[in-house]
């Protein structure tokens, strides 16, 4: 495909004028702000804005130093790392099996799609309310099964609470890559290795599996930064970070230190890290994406 | 099918009825919840067929009539608020990013490649990493509690711009040439062929796009302050006062119900675009 038209259309003013509403719009609503984000995380301010101090690089200083901020790095990744993992291999299953039937295909596959659409506050509603430690069914069932389950107390219940309304919600998306990916193997592959004798089972590790690594690696990604950042509507309406910070990861920091506790200038330097940790995962995306992994 | 294996069909849909079970527990318990009473949820453990309240507790809800712990506002309001967002912010997106993609792929001008860059740079940030200053522009320019508070700044990203530019690239260089034999100016080729052109990719972004807006949370969280303005999602978080005993939670599930409608609707009638433009975007 071609980078550039060989025909244009020739005009001084036209493609500004074209371009003008969005140019704004990224403007002031995102070159503005992340330029004040980086400004703000080398400044200290009061929180009532009276009274600003140039400070460079202590605020950074001071949140790697923050035993909390440390903590929530590490509840990130493990919720991040268990959303991912758990998502893809849920979705990979259904999607292996979807692929395999005939009837009722289509159905199926409505049925395993719309969760996509639930807002992720809701989903954290949603998972809330069944695992409420007073009302929720599976709290009631948990409890008659003999297993404690209180996630306002024990922290790996509210991390189980959260991961498992995080998968939830995200297994349509993998879902519907994983179904796409395996649309995409030739038939002629399977066929052949069905003829020289391999089951079902080793068919799919051996020819499947590998094919679809790069469908997989891409949802890898997607899915870390969806824990990252759109998981942020869960864990507001289900456990709001707690018990005491144990769920609170870095996006819920950013939020809480920024809105709640008024540290405008950790929240800032903490938007910075963030922003670097996007910027990698993209170039990440970016350039092993690109290359098709495994092939 | 490769060979046959009535054992392992058999197995396929075991799997497949399982998945949809658990995928749809959830949101069937919260419809039976949204059913009864909400003295008959609280006691441990709820009934799991639906009871007979529904039309009290949707009417309940929609007209925000029964004052809960929380938030009181009526649902209905708080639907039209998400729905205009959703509107505001999909449509606003599309119709800025056909104009800036028409530009970039069909117009040569300086600096060209830098603008294009700065609209690349967008799609590495999501607005959750810039919430406070972006927060601070909007209060300076008085937009909290205002549709356009709640739109313009989720319009500032460029995967829609991205995905007209890939398409754009494809549509044959004759068409436009045709054009200009036949007279027409840029912006009548813009209107007449490139529009139409591209209307299943409309289609496909506006699915991605309306579920995005309705779905917002952390963004209307932070520029609604006034109860009118809610969109349904917040007006749910707001219902839950805190704590887990004494809720209305037969009507905060109705409004979970409510809330997951529209977009839902969105996903299933729309599938083909939605598959579509699911795959699109995030290539």
């Amino acid at each position: 495909m071609a980078i550039e038209k060989r025909v244009v259309f020739r005009s001084a003013w036209l493609p500004w004028l074209l371009i003008g509403p969005q140019a704004v719009v990224i403007g002031v609503f995102f070159f503005w702000p992340a330029a004040q984000a980086i400004l703000q995380s080398v400044q200290q301010q009061d929180a009532f804005g009276t009274s600003t101090e140039w400070v460079g690089l202590a605020n950074f200083e001071r949140i790697f130093s923050d035993a909390s901020y440390l903590a929530s790095f590490k509840t990130t990744a493990i919720f991040s790392v268990l959303v991912a993992v758990g998502g893809i291999a849920v979705a990979l299953v259904l999607a292996i099996f979807a692929d395999r039937v005939i009837r009722g295909a289509l159905a199926y596959k409505t049925l395993l799609i719309w969760p996509y659409a639930v807002a992720p506050a809701v989903a954290g509603v949603l998972w809330l309310f069944m695992f409420a430690p007073s009302i929720g069914v599976v709290a009631y069932a948990l409890r008659k099964a003999g297993i404690p389950w209180n996630h306002l107390l024990n922290s790996n219940d509210a991390m189980t609470l959260i991961v498992l309304a995080a998968i939830w919600k995200q297994i349509s998306y993998n879902f519907l890559f994983f179904l796409a990916g395996l649309s995409s193997i030739p038939k002629s592959l399977i066929e052949a290795a069905a003829i020289d004798g391999a089951r079902p089972w080793r068919r799919f590790w051996t020819i499947v599996f590998p094919l679809l690594s790069p469908t997989t690696f891409f949802l890898l990604v997607i899915n870390i930064v969806y824990a990252f950042f759109d998981t942020f509507g869960i864990i507001d309406a289900s456990t709001e970070g707690g018990p005491g910070k144990d769920t609170a990861i870095l996006v819920y920091k950013v939020y809480y230190d920024g809105f709640k506790a008024l540290d405008l200038g950790g929240s800032a330097a903490q938007s910075v890290v963030l922003m670097a940790i996007v910027v990698t995962l993209t170039v990440i995306q970016f350039r092993f994406v690109e290359k098709k992994v495994n092939y | 099918m490769v060979e046959r294996r009535p054992l392992l069909d058999l197995l396929s849909h075991g799997i497949l009825l399982i998945g949809v079970a658990i995928v749809a527990f959830p949101v069937y318990l919260t419809f039976v919840a949204s059913t009864h009473t909400a003295s008959e949820i609280v006691q441990a453990p709820m009934p799991l067929l639906p009871g007979d309240q529904l039309f009290h507790n949707y009417a309940a809800a929609l007209t925000g009539s029964e004052k809960g712990q929380g938030s009181g506002a009526p649902v209905g309001r708080m639907m039209w608020v998400s729905l205009v967002t959703a509107l505001g912010i999909s449509l606003g997106k599309i119709a800025i990013s056909l104009l800036s993609a028409f530009a970039i792929v069909y117009f040569r001008f300086p600096f060209k490649q830098l603008v294009f860059w700065a609209i690349f740079v967008t799609l590495m940030l999501p607005v959750e990493v810039r919430i406070f200053p972006t927060y601070q522009v909007i209060s300076d320019l008085h937009m909290l509690n205002s549709y356009a508070g709640l739109t313009v700044p989720l319009i500032a990203s460029a995967t829609a711009t991205f995905l007209f530019r890939q398409f754009f690239l494809t549509v044959p260089d004759e068409l436009v040439e045709a054009a200009r034999v036949d007279g027409a100016g840029p912006m009548r080729f813009f209107k007449d062929v490139l529009v139409p052109l591209s209307a299943t990719s409309i289609a496909a972004l506006f699915v991605i796009q309306f579920i995005y807006g309705w779905n917002q949370y952390l963004w209307p969280l932070l520029v609604t302050t006034n109860e009118s303005m809610y969109p349904v999602v917040i007006g749910i978080k707001r219902m839950i006062a805190g704590g887990d005993a004494v809720q209305a939670w037969n009507l905060v599930m109705a409004t979970a119900i409510l809330a997951m409608l529209p977009p839902a609707l969105v996903v299933v009638l729309m599938q083909k675009w939605f598959v579509k433009g699911l795959v699109d975007t995030e290539k």
